[in-house]
């Protein structure tokens, strides 16, 4: 129990780590902050302006520290662009992202630790082969590629499935799925390639182990010596590379909303990006971070739970 | 009876010399990446003399035109040859890879080693490295894009910023293992200096895993060049890049699917050959680890 405490405690330093990089992020940049938000086009009046509603004309620790004080508290600071404060923006935005990437999750697990069973169990042969040559593939085409040609094929030649956009749950199951089916699927390959390297590799050194010989000579069959035996065993580490192939899937969310035209998470970035509206950016990749670290938590936590000789 | 040396000669010869098809035949994927790679490269170096038109001249009378003998893989929404573009944009790509897994590995490797050798410094910097691994690279890198002026140099800054945790942690890795050595001991021992026991003993050590880790990087990076000009938070609009081509075929996707997928498959295929190179390379060099994976 007192493992389970010291590991939720070690979160702290690294979201702390964190939210010193983000802040230093803006401070360390070469050229003025304030005239670059500003934009090209400001008069010096305006760039004060800006430095002054910053914050930037103050010292340096003040500015960390009040900044911080408001973090805490769950401020994230005010849009320069909108005058919106960066948690609504980033909560009117949340929806989109959260059901893509849980979808996404979903699909690239399902699809992957069998395809990495299957990988294993036949290892050598062409199956194998196969199924890594597309793992590889999944690992090199660029996310928009893989979109586009999602679009051209399904959306505008065969007109199965709409071209962009996004429908919430509560407009109904359906259109909301199929707004989201073609998102997930070119969005995941490449975490579903990860998971599915992964699972071939562990899958092939615990069908080494003795056990499973022994298990085999028992007469065990195979439907269960994969699952039972060999996967149970597997678990760990496909589970700690699902935790931390999270990162590559956010990345891979922030593409695949600009390429389906997804108001999620994805494209605040991309417009606070070209409008140099540093606080939302700012909040953004905090938030990410937060999840990123509190999903590797929770399965660090998991571990206990696997693998019981595990012990925090 | 005893082998006359001429007889030990020609069979140390044969051994030697293998077909050349051997090597093929041992390291598929390595020489396929390679050559791959190989044809795209000398391709995008040799844009100027055999792209069949300039880059960046607009004939607005030719815009958005099918692929045609005159025009190989059309023309855009402003009349430019797409496939004179993409030659070009090769270089780009080219640049953005060899630079960004230079200075990701460069900086890694300087911080790795602080890392591994200072007991005082490895939990700070460890921690920072754990922290940024934390932000998704695209995250980060395009953070870091809004507040540099958008040029090739900034593009390759972004991208190998969050690539440095990774290599900090191999060199690091390979540091405490080899601090432990009996023989890096009797150097220390013997008053060998500090720096001479990096070069002649850390270094060595780290280059295998080192190359391997930099083709995977400068793979991710050429995607990621992509990425950030796609969303337009990367190489200035006006050089002719793979990603920017595709940000600007966005627009008429409906209408020219053309714009978009010829920068994509070069893009792909220049991507897929750096990774089968590094798997190659993996395989070849680090027959321990290419056993497991």
């Amino acid at each position: 129990m007192f493992y389970v405490f010291k590991r939720i405690l070690a979160v702290i330093p690294v979201l702390g780590i964190v939210a010193v990089i983000v802040f230093l992020l803006m401070h360390l940049s070469p050229g003025d902050p304030a005239a670059l938000i500003a934009g090209d086009t400001a008069s010096s009046a305006d760039v004060e302006r800006v430095r002054h509603l910053l914050g930037l004309d103050r010292p340096l620790l003040e500015q960390f520290f009040s900044w911080l004080w408001r973090l805490l508290q769950g401020d994230l600071g005010v849009s320069v662009f909108t005058g919106l404060p960066v948690t609504t923006m980033i909560g009117q935005r949340i929806e989109p992202t959260l059901c893509l990437t849980l979808l996404t999750i979903t699909f690239a697990v399902v699809l992957a630790v069998p395809m990495g069973i299957v990988a294993a169990w036949k290892a050598g042969t062409w199956i194998d082969r196969t199924l890594m040559a597309l793992a590889v593939m999944a690992f090199s085409l660029p996310v928009f590629l893989i979109g586009y040609l999602f679009i051209f094929g399904f959306s505008i030649k065969l007109a199965w499935l709409p071209v962009q956009g996004f429908h919430s749950l509560r407009e109904g199951f359906g259109p909301f799925i199929k707004h989201l089916i073609l998102p997930a699927l070119s969005g995941g390959l490449v975490y579903m390639a990860l998971i599915a390297r992964m699972t071939r590799a562990t899958m092939l050194e615990v069908l080494g182990e003795d056990y499973i010989r022994t298990a085999r000579a028992r007469g065990v069959g195979n439907q269960r010596l994969l699952l039972r035996h060999a996967l149970k065993n597997a678990a760990v580490p496909i589970v700690t590379t699902i935790g931390l192939g999270i990162a590559l899937l956010l990345g891979g969310v922030i593409i695949t909303e600009s390429v389906f035209a997804i108001p999620g998470i994805g494209r605040l970035t991309v417009d606070s990006v070209l409008r140099h509206d540093y606080p939302v950016i700012q909040g953004i990749v905090l938030v990410v971070a937060a999840v990123y670290v509190f999903i590797n938590l929770a399965i660090d936590l998991l571990y206990t739970v696997l693998d019981p000789r595990i012990r925090y | 009876m005893a082998l006359t040396l001429a007889q030990i000669e020609s069979r140390v010869d044969t051994e030697g010399r293998r077909p050349w098809w051997s090597f093929l035949r041992r390291h598929p994927l390595l020489v396929i990446g390679g050559v791959l790679l190989v044809i795209m490269a000398l391709v995008a170096l040799a844009a100027p003399w055999i792209a069949p038109y300039s880059p960046i001249d607009m004939k607005v009378l030719q815009r958005l035109q099918a692929p045609s003998a005159a025009h190989l893989f059309g023309t855009d929404a402003m009349g430019r040859d797409v496939f004179s573009r993409v030659l070009w944009g090769g270089r780009v790509s080219l640049i953005v890879g060899i630079s960004v897994s230079l200075l990701a590995t460069s900086i890694g490797v300087l911080i790795g080693m602080v890392a591994g050798f200072s007991r005082m410094a490895d939990a700070l910097i460890m921690r920072v490295m754990d922290s940024m691994m934390a932000i998704p690279g695209i995250l980060l890198a395009v953070a870091l894009m809004a507040l540099l002026r958008a040029s090739i140099e900034t593009v390759v800054i972004a991208i190998a910023v969050p690539e440095i945790p990774r290599v900090v942690r191999l060199v690091r890795s390979v540091v405490l293992v080899i601090r432990e050595q009996p023989y890096v001991q009797a150097a220390e021992a013997i008053g060998t200096r500090f720096h001479w026991i990096l070069l002649r003993h850390v270094l060595p050590n780290a280059v295998t895993p080192l190359i391997v880790q930099g083709t995977f990087i400068s793979a991710s990076a050429v995607l990621f060049e992509a990425y950030l000009s796609f969303l337009g938070a990367g190489t200035p609009p006006e050089i002719p890049s793979w990603g920017n081509m595709m940000a600007e075929g966005r627009a008429v996707v409906q209408l020219a699917f053309n714009i978009i997928l010829f920068p994509g498959i070069f893009l792909g295929l220049t991507v897929l050959s750096i990774n089968l190179l590094g798997d190659g390379l993996r395989d070849m060099l680090d027959p321990k680890i290419a056993r497991r994976l």
